[in-house]
């Protein structure tokens, strides 16, 4: 069953590709929602993150282009250089505006707009990283009903990430990546 | 049940997108929701207002201030030779085969502030095919086409640009092509000798000439699927047979009507080339 009424948002920095990597392996081919992966990197950085999951995961690994629909099965991954909305038709939308946290693209940008169009439907994860992006975002998420989970920060590679969002988000699940797999998968095929 | 804030902004933004194309003739609703919902929001921070009503009071008493938003919401944020494989593949790709005609006509739509088109003149210059090459450099707002005309940019992103030259392919010392002075650069005039400088609006003028290639790179994504389509029959219109048309590394004419003219010359730079 597709559920596209659903998005699940993920958010990293450094320490984020492995840790997403191993929640991203558990989840068949055919997982119900999509999933938006917006990890930091180096701007203008050619080498692609898509082929490294690609080869790792069972779902379908995509570099989002502008105004591709959400599909069930697939993660979508952020650009490098542009930040990642979401419309209301269920479409993304790339901007190459100015840098948010010094980063493009920012978590927070893409968190917020998924909770502006998937509301209490959206799914919030924020993983490892040296940096404060991602906990206005998340922050959203929550105000908006939705779920918003942190990687536990003892877990975590790098706790800068996660330790920002609990402070602005005390109300969020704290989990570590095998409890984060275990909820992703009861989502699936609801 | 009481509104939710959020819908009653969308709400005002629309009312707003409608009064701005009464007032001024700009017209915003095809621009894609998104996008403008967070230029607004980020408008309203810096100049702290705390709502639309707040805007608009400005936005229809003070023409300047009305420049000022509309500089805001058409993202102006460019740099020199974004995505180097793109300007090596146009270099490798494109301008051995253009410098085949006598006589060369390029469009940079959407130019911006001029760091793309000081790019695009620099890569015509060293291929040597500037003196014979017309640049059409258009925006919809003026103020950042007078920008362009000077050619002068904030030496903070010299390096930075630099090292995305030579990563491009660059054959000479870049430092040749301008000078500095007290922070800012300014780029050698000669090198949009023939430039014409025009502005014009994607949302609603029309094709004004033909071109071999038409360079138009994260403009449009800004727009949504309906203007979009517009825009690329616009460029359809606009480009002779066999003319090359250059879009944003994430771009794609894959959902539009005229996908099926057009080839990949390089499918990662998305450089596509129009077939008949």
């Amino acid at each position: 069953m597709h559920d596209t009424s659903r998005l699940i948002v993920i958010g990293g920095s450094w320490g984020g590709i492995q840790a997403s990597m191993k929640i991203l392996q558990a989840l068949p081919a055919d997982y119900s929602v999509p999933i938006v992966l917006v990890l930091h990197r180096l701007r203008n950085q050619e080498g692609s993150l898509q082929e490294l999951y690609e080869k790792k995961l069972l779902l379908k690994a995509v570099e989002i282009d502008d105004k591709a629909p959400l599909e069930a099965g697939h993660v979508y991954i952020a650009p490098a250089n542009y930040h990642v909305l979401l419309e209301k038709d269920h479409t993304f939308s790339l901007d190459d505006s100015e840098l948010e946290n010094y980063s493009r693209p920012s978590i927070d940008v893409t968190f917020t707009s998924a909770a502006d169009v998937f509301g209490e439907n959206t799914v919030g994860i924020l993983l490892s990283g040296a940096s404060k992006d991602g906990s206005s975002g998340l922050k959203h998420i929550f105000d908006k009903r939705g779920t918003a989970i942190v990687q536990h920060p003892g877990e975590a590679e790098i706790a800068t990430m996660p330790l920002a969002a609990i402070h602005s988000t005390p109300g969020c699940s704290i989990l570590n990546v095998e409890r984060i797999q275990a909820y992703l998968l009861t989502l699936h095929g609801h | 049940m009481k509104p939710d804030p959020d819908e009653l902004f969308e709400l005002e933004v629309e009312a707003l997108i409608k009064e701005i194309h009464t007032a001024y003739g700009y017209d915003f609703s095809g621009y894609a929701r998104a996008s403008v919902y967070r230029r607004i929001r980020r408008f309203l921070g810096q100049k702290h207002l705390q709502s639309i009503e707040d805007l608009r009071k400005f936005l229809f008493t003070d023409s300047f201030f009305f420049e000022n938003f509309l500089q805001e919401i058409t993202v102006n944020v460019t740099e020199m030779f974004r995505d180097p494989t793109f300007y090596k593949s146009l270099r490798e790709n494109v301008l051995p085969i253009l410098s085949t005609y006598p006589f060369i006509k390029v469009w940079d739509a959407g130019c911006s502030t001029g760091e793309e088109l000081f790019s695009l003149a620099i890569l015509l210059d060293e291929e040597g095919l500037l003196g014979r090459t017309k640049i059409y450099a258009t925006d919809i707002n003026q103020k950042v086409l007078r920008q362009a005309k000077d050619g002068i940019f904030s030496a903070t992103n010299m390096t930075a640009y630099t090292a995305a030259y030579y990563a491009a392919g660059g054959k000479r010392d870049f430092a040749e092509y301008y000078t500095s002075n007290y922070g800012s650069v300014k780029f050698n005039s000669s090198l949009v000798r023939n430039v014409v400088f025009y502005p014009h609006n994607l949302a609603t003028d029309s094709s004004f000439n033909e071109f071999h290639l038409i360079v138009c790179r994260n403009v449009l994504i800004y727009f949504n699927r309906a203007l979009q389509e517009r825009v690329y029959q616009l460029f359809d219109e606009s480009l002779v047979d066999l003319g090359y048309l250059a879009l944003g590394k994430k771009e794609t004419l894959a959902m539009s009507g005229i996908s099926d003219r057009y080839d990949f010359v390089d499918k990662n730079n998305r450089i596509y080339r129009k077939n008949s």
